[in-house]
């Protein structure tokens, strides 16, 4: 399934990206290996000026895709495509030097024994991008909003609030003047009140600067208010891509429409209840088919069986839904899976030990009550 | 099911007359370090709690909103001291043990604050995991705290009770033989919950619970607590900085800056009249999920240093509505308008323009119950 770019050219692009983690299980000499499907089969494309946002609850491999794309880690399957062309393997300089990654925590990602001008020259120094570092630094903190600029180069991280520091930290990303920005949860670490802060710096370093930016976050609302385009992804697996106006208005996938009534919205007269819709599923064991059908309040006897393939809703919006796909195609893939797939791994959802909230027995015991 | 003789909270005759107080805090003042070197983290706070409510208290992190929290169970750590003020807890316990009549927590020694403390108010901390001894069971944890405080009971008792507070938060009896470290994170806020609520509690202080999950596993909580407050009848002191979550949650909102309470009000008549310009800039600071996408503001600047705070009011370099009034003398907080609202703010004192964007009519009292109770008891009405 691939996140289409609506009038950009992709610059940064994961084809069919996949990532497995070996994990061990037990204790003692009953130590295992276990293979955790952190990513599967993810395609997402940046486009130039253009913020596309990962959104997935934690542990869906939405820092996992980043990472991927920034070359901290390997993917096992699939390939990184910058401006279309392969990338070699590793992380040659010349690569970071245009995709550049900003971390969640501004307060662990700056060296805390230095200046905030040492943090900005090494860049600089290490990619050999300019020779007036001074101007270039004073440059760099104006355009993250840092004035006066010899004031915040002369300071230490920790004489800073925790949005300046991301400031820093975006502004040391821009150091090597690259062309795709990856935000790893920006503003999950900063208070609420300077948040928008730093979303309308990104937003504005895509317009004026034509960055392409990468928004992964769990905040769905903000990723509306920043992102062109959207990515859902659940359990390692993307599940809907769309516009973000399209697809925070009508979402296409259950899984989307739950996220979007967990998120807060004062607005709304009634709330819906949540109460007992589950818990992601182990990512060592998931469930067959659509990972997503233990919770599914649509799930349907194929949806058990068979991965859903990702169909176009609307135009640009595409989800991972049976539901969405048209009766007679889905007949054809159940006759063509036979029945005893089923019967082979039912009990996948139930075997994973994370989704074991509650069961179908407590449920009718709280009901007696 | 836990405490049937809890009385029954009769939501349609809420608006009409507030319910008694059950924790009063008055005037405190809460110092970190001493001398010349103190900050003064909570300044002449005054909150009522009352009986079966659940009160909100927002605030950017340093706003000293947990450091209030703490203070008013004592359990606030070193270099903290309480400077002035009382808190007066009014106890009347659900269970025929634990003390009561009118308690001044300030005043109290240690084996008073034992009788109160995790009996009739207990907490609920942020990290679930940290608070969770990582090295023993979930039930070793239950049964250590009703071993100390419900001496009477045998194993047997102490298991099935373990159990059944499980049970009220959604969670399996066999968890009990878990480590906190085999639970998600979710699961061991509920256990933490459970706990909390394991000795019927008149009062449980909710210290940002829900900040660390995924906004699914927010909800679930939050309506599990809410239907419970419902079932049980205690009364919250939630603390947290999303203020979009406290509407749809909340009865009554305070809001903190630089270690004052700046506005008091109805959930819904602060989020749908905001008086003072702090709340309604921490209001903007949440794009809407509906309708345009319109670029937005948040506020401007960053809190305060509570060493060097702005003379006046301490929000002034960061409000577009400042005056020259507001950069010389601090507001004080006073009554405003509507029942139980006050605000501390220049504009709305004296024969200053208020701005439009601070002078929204208010909601129609039907809507001061805020909606979130709603699915809560429509929840536990299905089940």
């Amino acid at each position: 399934m691939s996140a289409t770019v609506a009038g950009g050219v992709a610059v940064l692009e994961g084809k069919n990206l996949t990532k497995y983690f070996s994990v061990k299980r037990g204790h003692g000499v009953l130590a295992r290996r276990a293979l955790l499907y952190a990513v599967q089969d993810v395609s997402v494309s940046i486009g130039a000026a253009r913020v596309t946002a990962v959104v997935g609850e934690s542990g869906s491999g939405k820092t996992t895709v980043a990472r991927m794309l920034a070359k901290i880690i390997s993917p096992d399957g699939g390939e990184v495509l910058l401006d279309g062309r392969p990338t070699p393997r590793g992380r040659p300089r010349e690569y970071a030097r245009q995709v550049q990654m900003i971390f969640q925590d501004p307060f662990a990602s700056l060296n805390p024994v230095h200046r905030v001008r040492h943090n900005l020259v090494r860049p600089l120094k290490i990619h050999h991008v300019t020779d007036d570092v001074d101007a270039t630094v004073t440059g760099l903190l104006r355009r993250v909003s840092l004035e006066p600029p010899e004031e915040f180069a002369a300071k230490f991280p920790h004489e800073l609030s925790g949005g300046q520091r991301q400031r820093v930290a975006i502004a040391r990303a821009l150091a090597v003047r690259p062309r795709v920005l990856l935000a790893d949860e920006p503003v999950s670490m900063l208070d609420v009140s300077i948040r928008l802060g730093v979303l309308n710096l990104l937003a504005d370093l895509r317009d004026a600067e034509g960055l392409a930016i990468l928004y992964v976050t769990h905040d769905i609302g903000s990723a509306r208010y920043l992102a062109d385009t959207i990515v859902v992804m659940y359990a390692g697996q993307l599940v809907e891509a769309a516009p973000s106006v399209s697809l925070t208005d009508e979402p296409a996938h259950p899984y989307t429409q739950l996220l979007l009534s967990a998120a807060p919205d004062p607005e709304r007269p009634q709330p819906p209840s949540l109460v007992r819709s589950g818990a992601p599923p182990s990512l060592i064991a998931p469930p067959s088919g659509c990972r997503f059908h233990p919770r599914c309040p649509h799930a349907m006897e194929i949806c058990r069986r068979v991965s859903p393939p990702s169909v176009e809703v609307s135009s640009g919006h595409s989800a991972a839904c049976w539901l969405h796909v048209d009766s007679d195609r889905r007949l054809l893939e159940e006759e063509r899976t036979p029945g005893s797939v089923a019967t082979t791994d039912p009990s996948a959802p139930q075997s994973a030990p994370e989704c074991s909230q509650p069961t179908s027995t407590t449920r009718t015991r709280r009901k007696e009550a | 099911m836990m405490a049937p003789e809890a009385p029954a909270r009769t939501p349609s005759a809420k608006p009409a007359q507030l319910a008694e107080p059950v924790l009063e805090i008055r005037g405190l003042c809460v110092d970190y370090g001493y001398g010349a070197d103190a900050v003064s983290a909570v300044v002449d706070c005054d909150l009522v709690l009352r009986r079966g409510e659940v009160m909100g208290l927002a605030g950017e992190s340093g706003s000293g909103k947990s450091t209030l929290a703490m203070a008013a169970i004592r359990l606030l750590r070193s270099p903290g001291v309480i400077t002035a003020g009382e808190v007066l807890f009014h106890s009347r316990p659900f269970s025929e043990e634990g003390p009561r009549g009118t308690i001044d927590m300030l005043a109290a020694n240690d084996s008073v604050l034992r009788t109160v403390r995790w009996s009739e108010i207990s907490v609920v901390l942020q990290s679930a995991l940290n608070a969770l001894n990582p090295v023993i069971t979930i039930g070793a944890q239950f049964d250590d705290l009703l071993r100390v405080h419900r001496p009477s009971f045998s194993n047997r008792d102490r298991w099935n009770r373990s159990a059944e507070l499980l049970d009220m938060v959604g969670m399996t009896a066999d968890r009990l033989r878990s480590y906190p470290h085999e639970l998600s994170g979710g699961m061991c806020q509920r256990a933490m919950i459970a706990m909390a609520l394991a000795l019927e509690p008149q009062v449980i202080l909710l210290d940002e619970p829900t900040t660390a999950l995924d906004v699914v596993t927010q909800r679930e909580i939050l309506e599990e607590l809410m239907g419970l407050r419902d079932q049980l009848g205690f009364a919250a002191l939630f603390i947290t900085h999303d203020l979009s979550l406290l509407v749809e949650l909340a009865d009554e909102i305070a809001v903190m800056y630089a270690g004052r309470v700046m506005e008091r009000a109805p959930a819904a008549s602060l989020f749908h009249a905001p008086r003072l310009p702090y709340t309604y800039g921490l209001l903007n600071c949440f794009p809407p999920m509906h309708g345009p996408r319109r670029p937005m503001e948040g506020i401007p600047g960053s809190p305060p240093d509570l060493r060097v705070l702005p003379t006046g009011c301490a929000f002034h370099p960061r409000c577009r509505w400042a005056m020259e009034r507001c950069r010389q003398e601090r507001p004080v907080l006073r009554p405003l308008g509507g029942p139980n609202r006050e605000v501390a703010c220049w504009l709305h004192a004296g024969d200053a323009t208020i701005p439009r964007e601070l002078a929204h009519p208010e909601p129609p009292a039907a809507a001061g119950r805020p909606a979130a109770t709603g699915p809560a008891r429509a929840a536990r009405a299905r089940r």
